[in-house]
């Protein structure tokens, strides 16, 4: 090995002493292939099937990393208590936290997303002129969070309510419940969008 | 006017005709990508193996392949000389930056927060474990090749002028190794690390003149709460202030300041006459016979 030139700084390439081709590319002058040139070959193809696996590998690695396996963001799915801590009205003590608002009317119990339909904000609860109004664009809702003012297109979301064994309302704001201008309203259709009272 | 299917027959004929052109220029430039502009945009020079002076254009005119030199002294190529140690710890700390940038994607480095982000970064993260064991790893690799790299220049004399200047470079490259290595200690939030920055930054009370209990330091107005230690740490105390310095003088500062010194050192190596080696060896069929009198 020390004793061998080497080819980075050789001025003029002289033919190898032996037949073994060191360093140079697998293709000869004359372009035909010998057994020796075809393992060369391989060997090169080899290498390169090695290392492309093993960046692909690394690829597929790192895209993974991206995705964390546990998150530390509050559950869309919770309790608020029972039925009998709601008065009739609006309810603004999970707003803060989870952003719904609960309503309770003679006959039913509902949550309502606090979230304009038109584009997002967090509309506030004006309990002396019995309405909800966003601060952005001014859309106006009623307590049931009927648009009737502003550019809202819609009534707001309402989330998923139900009682578990111990009686207590389980609100899930993962699945909402929509009521699009002209189309199909599933407030009143859909036994899960509320609670009926007595 | 009324169309003429005629003509419209032809138009269609001349489209299909470019259509075919087009795919057979397609299959020519990927038959031979290097004759492409594409290709030609990127690769300024042809990059073939004709003659020596040819490679060396090749070399030279690529941003990455010009940082080896296009010619070097045949010993610096001797693994049995040169050890490989420099380029093995240049080659951890570019591990350490990848796996380092990749950490930092899942550690907040608040009190609250960070030895929690370990645990997870271990048991939870996907590839978390690997990465972290590839980080500490390298970094303990990193400090070892480092020592070895600075005790093969001694023994090769590499420190001799006119590579004194290098030597010293290289010396400060050390002392910021060792810094990254300290400031990672603390990242976790463990026992160790807390014990381990307690009394390394303890060590800096006693520093002259700048310590609360160093020579002439009290005389000097030092206080636990106006010395270099209250600087490091950001308080008296190791706390949430000594972890986020930590963090940040670990992943920006110090990374930053080292870069600039190795690009010094490199650019150095190849100016003082590449590696240094032994007095050149001649083979017997380089000696030139002796020019006629």
């Amino acid at each position: 090995m020390d004793t061998q030139p080497s080819t980075v700084g050789a001025v003029t390439p002289k033919p190898a002493q032996g037949a073994k081709p060191t360093g140079k590319p697998a293709v000869d002058a004359s372009g035909k292939s010998s057994p020796e040139l075809e393992h060369l070959r391989m060997r090169r193809r080899l290498i390169w099937v090695a290392t492309g696996g093993f960046l692909v590998t690394n690829l597929l690695m790192f895209l993974r990393f991206f995705f964390p396996r546990t998150l530390f963001e509050p559950s869309l799915k919770f309790r608020i208590g029972s039925p009998s801590d709601f008065g009739l009205g609006v309810d603004e003590r999970f707003k803060q936290s989870h952003r719904i608002w609960v309503v309770r009317l003679p006959d039913k119990l509902f949550v309502i997303v606090a979230k304009c339909t038109h584009l997002g904000c967090t509309p506030n609860w004006i309990e002396t002129e019995n309405k909800f109004k966003c601060p952005c664009h001014g859309s106006g809702y009623d307590m049931e969070g009927r648009n009737f003012e502003g550019p809202a297109p819609r009534p707001m979301d309402r989330a998923e309510v139900e009682l578990d064994a111990e009686g207590q309302i389980v609100v899930d704001t993962s699945r909402l419940y929509q009521c699009p201008a002209g189309g199909k309203c599933e407030f009143d259709t859909d036994p899960n969008s509320y609670l009926a009272m007595s | 006017m009324e169309p003429d299917p005629n003509n419209e027959q032809k138009a269609g004929g001349g489209l299909l005709a470019r259509a075919r052109e087009e795919v057979k220029e397609l299959r020519q430039d990927l038959k031979e990508p290097q004759k492409t502009q594409l290709w030609k945009s990127v690769f300024r020079v042809k990059h073939e193996r004709t003659d020596p002076r040819t490679r060396a254009l090749g070399v030279l005119s690529n941003v990455f392949l010009h940082l080896h030199p296009a010619r070097i002294n045949r010993d610096a190529v001797r693994y049995s000389y040169t050890w490989g140690m420099g380029g093995i710890t240049f080659y951890l700390f570019l591990v350490l930056t990848v796996t380092g940038v990749l950490l930092m994607f899942y550690y907040h480095p608040t009190k609250l927060q960070a030895f929690r982000d370990i645990l997870f970064l271990e048991h939870d993260v996907p590839f978390g474990r690997l990465l972290r064991n590839m980080h500490r790893w390298a970094a303990h690799l990193m400090i070892i090749t480092l020592w070895l790299h600075m005790f093969r220049v001694v023994l090769t004399g590499s420190y001799k002028r006119p590579r004194e200047f290098n030597w010293c470079v290289g010396v400060i490259l050390l002392v910021l190794t060792l810094l990254l290595s300290f400031t990672g200690y603390l990242l976790p939030d463990d026992q160790l690390g807390f014990w381990a920055v307690t009394v390394g930054t303890n060590m800096a009370r006693a520093t002259p003149l700048l310590g609360s209990e160093g020579p002439l330091g009290p005389q000097l107005g030092m206080t636990p709460f106006n010395d270099v230690r209250f600087a490091l740490l950001g308080g008296s105390i190791v706390d949430a202030n000594a972890l986020l310095r930590a963090y940040i003088w670990h992943c920006i500062a110090i990374p930053l300041i080292a870069a600039v010194f190795m690009g010094v050192h490199f650019w150095r190596v190849r100016k003082d006459g590449g590696i240094s080696g032994p007095a050149p060896v001649m083979l017997e069929s380089e000696i030139k016979p002796p020019p006629p009198k």
